[in-house]
């Protein structure tokens, strides 16, 4: 297998694009990122897309086909890949293979999702399609149920408290202030959402113990990476990226049928791939971008994918140790959290930002030195998991 | 102005007891002091609702152009009963909710309007007025009607409203009833607030109605972003 190098990183603004069509959406994150990078004689060879529910949200099949018309790249190879929420991980997954297969040299991968062209509940409904249709579906189960259901059992198991979800989600959207590409810009206080006594009324219940303001926002965005092989990353000016590793790993589909349900199997399971194939260690890693759809899962998943001990995570939040200019910072982007969660964009996004943080391009969101990066995309809830390592090779 | 013309055209105007001012601590930690306006005050909200007249998003050129008229008639005496509550963060005005008596039993809701967004703020202020009209006025129902999806998501679902038969005055929509015992149910929920006001935020809010400008209300609205150049 030949080593695979992001050559071109892009992104548009997360936020509700009421104006752009899915298209629009995903047609200018593919531009952002082949506008990041002179690729000079060479072609893009295939684009992998990432999208969930194009079908469901917007009544559009085919959209890879689409894309690649769009962006005047026929006749390169094209596909949508559909993993969940997991779906941009698997797109750029499916990327590096191509590129490290040396069938392709060059690949573009787009993740993307226009969410708001429906209701809120019609879009909690849609996401609830991927739980198990007869075991869980049909007694109205949501992904916001299974993850406070998840996460009041972590909280008996291992003393995480609401104020540690609170303290997860103040850090996240005080790093989205400062992400040009966030869709939540705004500060929020311990005072405002968990402190006061009337903070109920402006942080409520979604699913016992979760509040408002641990879920992440319904978005629409898109997100890109251009895939090289090194022979032509070595002719570009920008610093070169690597994907040092990727891991993936499943799990049951039903969340009753795990031996221990605050057990997430297939986030450890892909961290260790991720780590072994790019010979690094949790300790090797400047910065993380974690699937916090929930506040929960930054810290279970900081913990299950070996950055602490279990049981650990939520002191590490305590101690702000995650924060920017902590010892790990997690989610400088501001996470799903506030960065949101266009689906099928967030794994390609996930990349998207750590790329800039190794080369240096974060802005006011830079972890100061950051050499090697970890990403994790959790599908489902927890069943199909793709994690990746990124390094910046001198 | 022939005086004698003008106490004609004039609609005469019912007796209420005055909206006690409260505070309400926002997720960002912020203090809202919401209060009642007078007829003085409507130039000053004017200028905020102005350039709302011209953004299609979320209904706002409806709902600004309908509040617009709505203000300025209760201010040159051609809206009969009605009373505007207003939001204020460090003196500057973040939205607005007016409503107009039907009779001494029934308030018709009229609008909500939201300057700043994603604070619920438009939520904190509609059940303000709800407030007003339950617990000072004493009425026993509430009309509403929403033009936007996000208010019916508000209003009707939050407050799980009863539609009712006929049509609402703005513009013949169905029209849908807050009952006393509905407000009551979901008023711990959803009803924010404390009083007194501390002295000093009154007298912040009270001393000078603050607008910010025309762009920055519409970026407000849109929900533009800061983008900082990379």
């Amino acid at each position: 297998m030949r080593p695979v190098f992001v050559a071109g990183a892009g992104m548009i603004p997360f936020e509700r694009q009421d104006e752009n069509t899915l298209g629009d959406i995903l047609a200018g994150a593919g531009l952002a990122a082949l506008d990041d990078v002179d690729l000079g004689k060479h072609e893009v060879g295939a684009v992998y897309l990432g999208n969930m529910a194009s079908g469901l949200f917007n009544h559009q099949v085919s959209v890879a086909s689409a894309l690649v018309d769009r962006l005047a790249l026929i006749p390169a190879a094209a596909e949508r890949i559909e993993n969940g929420p997991a779906s941009g991980g698997s797109a750029v997954k499916n990327g590096v293979l191509a590129v490290a297969s040396g069938y392709y040299d060059v690949v573009l991968v787009v993740g993307g999702e226009k969410m708001r062209d429906v209701i809120g509940p019609k879009a909690t409904d849609i996401v609830a399609a991927m739980t198990h249709p007869h075991a869980e579906y049909i007694y109205g189960l949501t992904l916001p149920a299974m993850a406070g259901m998840f996460t009041r059992l972590y909280m008996e198991k291992y003393g995480v408290t609401r104020e540690h979800l609170a303290m997860v989600a103040i850090k996240n959207q005080e790093n989205g202030i400062t992400n040009p590409y966030a869709h939540i810009q705004m500060k929020i206080t311990m005072e405002g959402i968990l402190e006061h006594p009337q903070s109920h009324i402006n942080s409520p219940i979604i699913a016992d113990p979760l509040h408002l303001y641990d879920c992440c926002p319904v978005s629409d965005g898109g997100a890109a990476v251009v895939l090289v092989s090194e022979e032509i990353a070595k002719t570009l000016k920008k610093p070169m990226v690597q994907i040092a590793g990727f891991g993936q790993a499943t799990d049951t589909h039903t969340l009753a049928e795990r031996e221990d349900p605050t057990e997430l199997k297939a986030v450890r399971l892909a961290a260790v791939q991720a780590f072994s194939r790019a010979g690094l260690k949790p300790k090797d890693i400047d910065v993380a971008e974690l699937h916090d759809a929930f506040t929960i899962l930054e810290i279970a998943e900081s913990e299950q994918a070996g950055f602490f001990k279990m049981g650990e995570g939520a002191k590490a939040v305590e101690r702000g140790d995650t924060r920017i200019g902590g010892k790990l910072p997690i989610n400088p982007s501001g996470g799903l959290k506030a960065r949101g969660h266009p689906v099928g964009a967030t794994g390609v996004a996930q990349i998207v930002d750590l790329v800039w943080q190794l080369r240096g391009e974060a802005g006011e969101n830079q972890v100061e030195g950051a050499k090697n990066g970890f990403s994790l995309n959790f599908g489902g809830f927890g069943n199909n998991v793709l994690a990746f390592v990124l390094r910046r090779i001198s | 102005m022939d005086l004698e013309v003008e106490a004609y055209l004039r609609p005469p105007e019912m007796d209420m007891p005055p909206y006690p001012p409260k505070v309400i601590t926002l997720a960002t930690g912020g203090k809202m002091v919401v209060r009642q306006a007078t007829r003085e005050d409507v130039p000053t909200i004017l200028q905020a609702v102005k350039p709302t007249i011209e953004i299609e998003r979320d209904f706002y050129d409806i709902v600004g152009v309908r509040v617009y008229a709505e203000l300025l008639g209760w201010y040159r005496h051609r809206m009969r009963d009605m009373f505007c509550l207003i939001g204020q963060i460090d003196g500057y005005l973040v939205g607005q909710v007016n409503t107009r008596a039907y009779s001494e039993k029934l308030d018709i809701s009229l609008h909500t309007l939201a300057i700043e967004r994603g604070l619920r703020i438009g939520a904190h202020l509609f059940a303000a007025k709800m407030e007003y009209s339950f617990e000072y006025l004493g009425r026993e129902e509430v009309l509403i009607t929403a033009e936007s999806p996000i208010g019916f998501r508000r209003w009707m679902i939050e407050y799980e409203l009863e539609l009712r038969e006929g049509q609402h005055e703005l513009g013949g929509a169905a029209p849908y009833a807050l009952t006393r015992e509905l407000y009551y149910k979901h008023k711990d929920r959803l009803v924010a607030g404390e009083r007194p006001v501390p002295d000093k935020l009154m007298e912040v809010a009270e001393r000078e109605i603050k607008v910010v400008s025309e762009q920055d209300i519409v970026e407000k609205i849109l929900g533009a972003k800061r983008r900082i150049k990379r």
